[in-house]
Protein backbone atom coordinates (compact mmCIF):
# COMPACT_ATOMS: atom_id res chain seq x y z
CA UNK A 1 0.00 0.00 0.00
CA UNK A 2 1.41 3.43 -0.99
CA UNK A 3 2.27 5.76 1.95
CA UNK A 4 0.30 9.12 1.12
CA UNK A 5 2.53 10.47 3.30
CA UNK A 6 5.73 9.53 1.63
CA UNK A 7 4.23 10.58 -1.87
CA UNK A 8 6.74 14.45 -3.07
CA UNK A 9 4.11 17.15 -2.82
CA UNK A 10 3.61 18.07 -7.08
CA UNK A 11 5.17 21.39 -7.52
CA UNK A 12 1.71 22.76 -8.71
CA UNK A 13 0.60 22.57 -5.13
CA UNK A 14 3.01 25.51 -3.93
CA UNK A 15 1.82 27.78 -6.71
CA UNK A 16 -0.32 30.75 -5.57
CA UNK A 17 -2.95 32.28 -7.70
CA UNK A 18 -0.55 34.88 -8.15
CA UNK A 19 1.79 32.82 -9.49
CA UNK A 20 -0.62 31.55 -12.31
CA UNK A 21 -1.32 35.04 -13.27
CA UNK A 22 2.33 36.54 -13.59
CA UNK A 23 2.34 33.59 -16.28
CA UNK A 24 0.01 35.82 -17.88
CA UNK A 25 2.90 38.33 -18.10
CA UNK A 26 0.57 41.10 -16.28
CA UNK A 27 2.84 44.50 -17.35
CA UNK A 28 2.98 43.42 -20.76
CA UNK A 29 -0.70 42.86 -20.72
CA UNK A 30 -1.20 46.58 -19.19
CA UNK A 31 0.33 48.13 -22.56
CA UNK A 32 -1.54 46.33 -25.16
CA UNK A 33 -4.94 46.51 -23.48
CA UNK A 34 -4.37 50.03 -23.43
CA UNK A 35 -3.81 50.33 -27.26
CA UNK A 36 -6.60 47.39 -27.87
CA UNK A 37 -9.30 50.16 -25.96
CA UNK A 38 -7.54 52.69 -27.83
CA UNK A 39 -8.28 50.94 -31.56
CA UNK A 40 -12.10 50.24 -30.40
CA UNK A 41 -12.41 53.62 -29.26
CA UNK A 42 -11.58 55.44 -31.91
CA UNK A 43 -13.17 53.35 -34.67
CA UNK A 44 -16.01 54.26 -36.48
CA UNK A 45 -19.40 53.16 -35.02
CA UNK A 46 -21.39 51.45 -32.09
CA UNK A 47 -20.21 48.46 -30.07
CA UNK A 48 -22.22 47.30 -27.32
CA UNK A 49 -20.21 48.01 -23.74
CA UNK A 50 -20.73 44.81 -23.07
CA UNK A 51 -19.49 42.93 -26.14
CA UNK A 52 -16.58 46.12 -26.04
CA UNK A 53 -15.56 45.18 -22.60
CA UNK A 54 -16.03 41.19 -23.49
CA UNK A 55 -13.42 42.05 -26.38
CA UNK A 56 -11.09 43.92 -24.81
CA UNK A 57 -10.41 41.15 -22.07
CA UNK A 58 -10.03 38.85 -25.13
CA UNK A 59 -7.35 41.06 -26.44
CA UNK A 60 -5.90 40.51 -22.67
CA UNK A 61 -6.31 37.09 -22.48
CA UNK A 62 -5.21 36.52 -25.42
CA UNK A 63 -1.85 38.21 -24.80
CA UNK A 64 -1.67 36.53 -21.44
CA UNK A 65 -2.21 33.48 -23.11
CA UNK A 66 0.76 33.81 -25.49
CA UNK A 67 3.08 35.31 -22.40
CA UNK A 68 2.44 31.68 -20.93
CA UNK A 69 3.10 29.80 -23.36
CA UNK A 70 6.42 31.97 -23.98
CA UNK A 71 7.27 31.17 -20.89
CA UNK A 72 6.58 27.28 -21.18
CA UNK A 73 9.25 27.67 -24.51
CA UNK A 74 11.76 29.64 -22.73
CA UNK A 75 11.93 28.19 -19.58
CA UNK A 76 15.30 26.41 -20.36
CA UNK A 77 16.72 29.90 -20.74
CA UNK A 78 15.16 31.37 -18.11
CA UNK A 79 15.96 29.61 -15.48
CA UNK A 80 19.69 31.15 -15.99
CA UNK A 81 18.22 34.49 -16.23
CA UNK A 82 18.52 36.41 -12.82
CA UNK A 83 15.76 38.92 -14.51
CA UNK A 84 13.59 35.79 -15.26
CA UNK A 85 14.91 32.80 -12.77
CA UNK A 86 12.55 33.32 -10.40
CA UNK A 87 9.41 33.09 -12.86
CA UNK A 88 6.84 30.30 -11.99
CA UNK A 89 8.12 27.60 -14.11
CA UNK A 90 11.85 27.63 -13.44
CA UNK A 91 11.30 28.30 -9.62
CA UNK A 92 9.57 24.65 -9.97
CA UNK A 93 5.94 26.24 -8.35
CA UNK A 94 4.36 25.67 -11.76
CA UNK A 95 4.90 22.68 -13.97
CA UNK A 96 5.75 23.19 -17.59
CA UNK A 97 2.91 21.16 -19.03
CA UNK A 98 0.18 22.42 -16.87
CA UNK A 99 1.85 26.36 -17.87
CA UNK A 100 1.61 24.97 -21.62
CA UNK A 101 -2.21 23.47 -21.05
CA UNK A 102 -3.29 26.73 -19.10
CA UNK A 103 -1.86 28.60 -22.30
CA UNK A 104 -3.33 27.07 -25.24
CA UNK A 105 -6.28 26.99 -23.00
CA UNK A 106 -6.79 30.41 -22.37
CA UNK A 107 -5.65 31.14 -26.52
CA UNK A 108 -8.13 29.23 -27.66
CA UNK A 109 -10.91 30.18 -25.49
CA UNK A 110 -10.03 34.03 -25.81
CA UNK A 111 -10.22 33.48 -29.89
CA UNK A 112 -13.41 31.92 -29.86
CA UNK A 113 -14.86 33.94 -27.30
CA UNK A 114 -14.12 37.26 -29.91
CA UNK A 115 -15.31 35.34 -32.67
CA UNK A 116 -18.73 34.83 -30.72
CA UNK A 117 -18.97 38.66 -29.28
CA UNK A 118 -17.65 40.32 -32.49
CA UNK A 119 -16.55 39.06 -36.00
CA UNK A 120 -14.80 37.00 -38.24
CA UNK A 121 -11.85 39.04 -38.70
CA UNK A 122 -11.52 40.53 -34.99
CA UNK A 123 -11.06 36.92 -33.82
CA UNK A 124 -8.40 35.46 -36.75
CA UNK A 125 -6.64 38.94 -36.08
CA UNK A 126 -5.83 37.76 -32.41
CA UNK A 127 -5.54 34.00 -33.28
CA UNK A 128 -2.76 35.25 -35.76
CA UNK A 129 -0.87 37.60 -32.99
CA UNK A 130 -0.83 34.70 -30.69
CA UNK A 131 0.40 32.91 -33.27
CA UNK A 132 3.26 35.32 -34.22
CA UNK A 133 4.31 35.99 -30.81
CA UNK A 134 4.66 31.83 -30.08
CA UNK A 135 5.81 30.89 -33.48
CA UNK A 136 7.20 33.48 -35.19
CA UNK A 137 9.02 35.66 -32.30
CA UNK A 138 9.64 32.89 -29.40
CA UNK A 139 10.41 29.88 -30.99
CA UNK A 140 11.79 31.05 -34.24
CA UNK A 141 13.35 34.58 -34.32
CA UNK A 142 14.46 35.46 -30.55
CA UNK A 143 17.12 33.05 -30.34
CA UNK A 144 18.45 33.25 -34.17
CA UNK A 145 18.47 36.65 -34.81
CA UNK A 146 19.12 40.27 -33.65
CA UNK A 147 16.90 42.02 -35.34
CA UNK A 148 14.16 39.57 -33.47
CA UNK A 149 12.36 42.23 -31.57
CA UNK A 150 11.85 44.06 -34.71
CA UNK A 151 10.11 41.66 -36.51
CA UNK A 152 8.76 39.50 -33.05
CA UNK A 153 7.55 43.28 -31.96
CA UNK A 154 4.57 42.82 -34.83
CA UNK A 155 2.81 40.45 -32.35
CA UNK A 156 2.60 43.75 -29.92
CA UNK A 157 1.20 45.73 -32.54
CA UNK A 158 -2.01 43.67 -32.85
CA UNK A 159 -4.29 44.80 -30.63
CA UNK A 160 -4.89 48.50 -31.88
CA UNK A 161 -5.90 46.94 -35.13
CA UNK A 162 -7.93 44.17 -33.46
CA UNK A 163 -9.70 46.71 -31.48
CA UNK A 164 -10.65 48.35 -34.62
CA UNK A 165 -11.67 45.34 -36.41
CA UNK A 166 -13.63 44.42 -33.63
CA UNK A 167 -16.46 47.59 -34.25
CA UNK A 168 -16.13 47.66 -37.92
CA UNK A 169 -15.16 44.28 -39.24
CA UNK A 170 -13.12 45.84 -41.38
CA UNK A 171 -9.47 47.25 -41.78
CA UNK A 172 -8.53 51.07 -42.97
CA UNK A 173 -6.00 53.15 -43.07
CA UNK A 174 -5.56 54.62 -39.42
CA UNK A 175 -5.81 51.03 -37.52
CA UNK A 176 -2.77 50.21 -40.36
CA UNK A 177 -1.07 53.41 -39.03
CA UNK A 178 -1.14 52.60 -35.49
CA UNK A 179 0.09 49.04 -35.96
CA UNK A 180 3.01 50.70 -37.96
CA UNK A 181 3.90 53.00 -35.13
CA UNK A 182 3.36 50.54 -32.38
CA UNK A 183 5.75 48.36 -34.96
CA UNK A 184 8.79 51.16 -34.68
CA UNK A 185 8.22 52.12 -31.34
CA UNK A 186 8.89 48.54 -29.93
CA UNK A 187 12.84 48.26 -31.56
CA UNK A 188 14.09 51.49 -29.98
CA UNK A 189 11.73 50.61 -26.46
CA UNK A 190 13.08 47.46 -26.32
CA UNK A 191 16.88 48.16 -27.40
CA UNK A 192 16.83 50.90 -24.80
CA UNK A 193 16.60 48.40 -22.26
CA UNK A 194 18.80 46.12 -23.84
CA UNK A 195 21.74 48.48 -23.56
CA UNK A 196 22.38 48.03 -20.00
CA UNK A 197 20.16 44.74 -19.64
CA UNK A 198 21.99 42.50 -22.59
CA UNK A 199 24.25 40.57 -19.98
CA UNK A 200 21.91 38.09 -19.03
CA UNK A 201 20.69 37.38 -22.87
CA UNK A 202 24.59 37.20 -23.81
CA UNK A 203 25.13 34.27 -21.11
CA UNK A 204 22.15 32.33 -22.48
CA UNK A 205 23.04 33.11 -26.20
CA UNK A 206 19.96 35.29 -27.16
CA UNK A 207 21.26 37.22 -30.32
CA UNK A 208 20.33 40.96 -28.73
CA UNK A 209 21.64 43.49 -30.91
CA UNK A 210 23.69 45.02 -28.28
CA UNK A 211 25.39 41.24 -28.08
CA UNK A 212 25.83 40.89 -31.75
CA UNK A 213 26.55 44.30 -32.88
CA UNK A 214 27.68 46.11 -30.30
CA UNK A 215 26.27 49.35 -27.97
CA UNK A 216 27.47 51.70 -30.68
CA UNK A 217 25.58 50.05 -33.73
CA UNK A 218 22.16 49.80 -30.75
CA UNK A 219 22.89 53.24 -30.53
CA UNK A 220 22.37 54.48 -33.67
CA UNK A 221 19.42 51.67 -34.12
CA UNK A 222 17.89 53.49 -31.70
CA UNK A 223 17.74 56.93 -33.27
CA UNK A 224 17.28 55.73 -36.63
CA UNK A 225 14.08 54.00 -35.93
CA UNK A 226 12.93 56.81 -33.80
CA UNK A 227 12.65 58.86 -36.72
CA UNK A 228 10.96 56.44 -38.18
CA UNK A 229 9.03 56.03 -35.47
CA UNK A 230 8.11 59.81 -35.45
CA UNK A 231 7.60 59.86 -39.10
CA UNK A 232 4.51 57.19 -39.11
CA UNK A 233 3.18 59.23 -36.02
CA UNK A 234 2.71 62.16 -37.12
CA UNK A 235 1.61 60.35 -40.41
CA UNK A 236 -2.51 60.33 -39.40
CA UNK A 237 -2.99 63.79 -38.86
CA UNK A 238 -0.55 64.56 -42.04
CA UNK A 239 -3.33 62.18 -44.00
CA UNK A 240 -5.96 64.40 -41.85
CA UNK A 241 -7.21 60.89 -40.22
CA UNK A 242 -6.93 62.65 -37.01
CA UNK A 243 -7.43 66.56 -35.54
CA UNK A 244 -5.19 68.59 -34.35
CA UNK A 245 -4.79 67.12 -30.65
CA UNK A 246 -3.41 64.21 -31.82
CA UNK A 247 -1.23 66.24 -34.66
CA UNK A 248 0.53 68.78 -31.33
CA UNK A 249 0.78 65.54 -29.20
CA UNK A 250 2.71 63.75 -31.64
CA UNK A 251 4.78 66.19 -32.78
CA UNK A 252 5.73 67.16 -28.80
CA UNK A 253 6.49 63.71 -27.94
CA UNK A 254 7.92 62.86 -30.96
CA UNK A 255 10.84 65.48 -30.54
CA UNK A 256 10.65 64.07 -26.98
CA UNK A 257 11.78 60.67 -28.00
CA UNK A 258 13.84 62.55 -31.24
CA UNK A 259 15.73 63.73 -27.81
CA UNK A 260 16.21 61.16 -25.85
CA UNK A 261 17.70 59.07 -28.76
CA UNK A 262 20.33 61.78 -30.00
CA UNK A 263 21.57 62.14 -25.90
CA UNK A 264 21.70 58.04 -25.90
CA UNK A 265 24.08 58.27 -29.40
CA UNK A 266 25.90 60.85 -27.51
CA UNK A 267 26.18 59.08 -23.64
CA UNK A 268 29.73 59.58 -22.96
CA UNK A 269 31.19 56.30 -24.16
CA UNK A 270 34.37 54.09 -24.19
CA UNK A 271 35.86 53.03 -27.79
CA UNK A 272 33.52 50.09 -27.61
CA UNK A 273 30.01 52.31 -27.17
CA UNK A 274 29.80 51.18 -23.94
CA UNK A 275 28.45 53.61 -21.54
CA UNK A 276 30.48 55.79 -18.97
CA UNK A 277 27.74 56.99 -17.23
CA UNK A 278 25.70 53.60 -16.09
CA UNK A 279 23.41 54.51 -19.37
CA UNK A 280 21.46 57.09 -17.77
CA UNK A 281 20.50 58.57 -20.69
CA UNK A 282 19.35 54.70 -22.44
CA UNK A 283 17.35 54.29 -18.73
CA UNK A 284 15.80 57.84 -19.28
CA UNK A 285 15.11 56.96 -23.05
CA UNK A 286 13.41 53.69 -21.66
CA UNK A 287 11.18 55.01 -19.24
CA UNK A 288 9.97 57.80 -21.79
CA UNK A 289 8.92 55.48 -24.38
CA UNK A 290 6.57 54.01 -22.34
CA UNK A 291 4.77 57.13 -21.33
CA UNK A 292 5.48 58.10 -24.97
CA UNK A 293 2.95 55.17 -26.17
CA UNK A 294 0.21 56.02 -23.59
CA UNK A 295 0.02 59.47 -23.71
CA UNK A 296 0.25 59.41 -27.76
CA UNK A 297 -2.85 56.72 -28.31
CA UNK A 298 -4.48 58.76 -25.07
CA UNK A 299 -4.47 62.05 -26.80
CA UNK A 300 -5.73 60.22 -29.89
CA UNK A 301 -8.50 59.08 -27.93
CA UNK A 302 -9.17 62.33 -26.89
CA UNK A 303 -9.23 63.78 -30.48
CA UNK A 304 -11.53 61.19 -31.46
CA UNK A 305 -13.84 61.54 -28.10
CA UNK A 306 -13.26 65.30 -28.73
CA UNK A 307 -13.22 66.42 -31.72
CA UNK B 1 10.59 22.08 31.06
CA UNK B 2 8.49 21.33 27.97
CA UNK B 3 9.94 21.80 24.53
CA UNK B 4 8.81 24.32 22.37
CA UNK B 5 6.78 22.64 19.66
CA UNK B 6 8.06 22.27 16.42
CA UNK B 7 6.93 25.72 14.15
CA UNK B 8 8.67 24.82 10.66
CA UNK B 9 6.32 22.18 9.68
CA UNK B 10 2.84 23.31 10.97
CA UNK B 11 4.06 26.94 9.35
CA UNK B 12 5.04 25.63 6.03
CA UNK B 13 1.62 23.40 5.87
CA UNK B 14 0.21 26.36 6.87
CA UNK B 15 1.49 28.57 3.80
CA UNK B 16 0.76 25.62 1.28
CA UNK B 17 -2.82 25.56 3.00
CA UNK B 18 -3.36 29.41 2.05
CA UNK B 19 -2.02 29.28 -1.21
CA UNK B 20 -4.39 26.59 -2.52
CA UNK B 21 -6.98 28.20 -0.49
CA UNK B 22 -5.96 31.27 -2.46
CA UNK B 23 -5.78 29.30 -5.75
CA UNK B 24 -9.77 27.85 -5.21
CA UNK B 25 -11.09 31.71 -3.88
CA UNK B 26 -9.12 32.77 -7.07
CA UNK B 27 -10.57 29.82 -9.29
CA UNK B 28 -14.65 30.33 -7.80
CA UNK B 29 -14.18 34.14 -8.50
CA UNK B 30 -13.05 33.31 -12.13
CA UNK B 31 -15.59 31.25 -12.33
CA UNK B 32 -18.55 33.41 -11.38
CA UNK B 33 -17.17 36.32 -13.15
CA UNK B 34 -17.25 34.10 -16.24
CA UNK B 35 -21.16 33.22 -15.31
CA UNK B 36 -22.03 36.63 -15.02
CA UNK B 37 -20.56 37.68 -18.45
CA UNK B 38 -21.49 35.16 -20.54
CA UNK B 39 -25.17 35.94 -18.78
CA UNK B 40 -24.65 39.60 -19.93
CA UNK B 41 -23.16 38.64 -23.55
CA UNK B 42 -25.97 36.27 -24.24
CA UNK B 43 -28.92 38.97 -23.28
CA UNK B 44 -27.30 41.82 -25.55
CA UNK B 45 -27.05 39.57 -28.53
CA UNK B 46 -30.41 38.16 -27.23
CA UNK B 47 -31.93 41.84 -27.55
CA UNK B 48 -29.51 42.64 -30.76
CA UNK B 49 -31.22 39.99 -32.59
CA UNK B 50 -35.25 41.01 -31.22
CA UNK B 51 -35.31 37.96 -29.63
CA UNK B 52 -36.49 39.03 -26.33
CA UNK B 53 -39.50 40.64 -27.70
Amino acid sequence: MTDIAAVPTPAIATSSAGDWLTLLKPRVVVLVVFTGLVGLLVAPGHLHPVLAFTAVLCIAVAAGAAGAINMWYDRDIDALMRRTSRRPIPAGRIDAGEALGFGVALAVGSVLVMWLVTNTLAATILAVSIGFYVFVYTMWLKRRTPQNIVIGGAAGAFPALIGWAAVTGDIQTLPVLLFLIVFAWTPPHFWALSLWASADYERVGVPMLPVVAGARSTRRHILAYTVVLVALSLSPWALHLTGTTYGLSAAVLGAGFLIGAVLVLRDRQDATGVSLTNDQPAKKLFRFSLYYLFVLFAALAVDRLVG
Amino acid sequence: MASKPPVAEPESDAALIRRRRGRNIATLVVLVALVVLFYAIAMVKMAQTGSLT
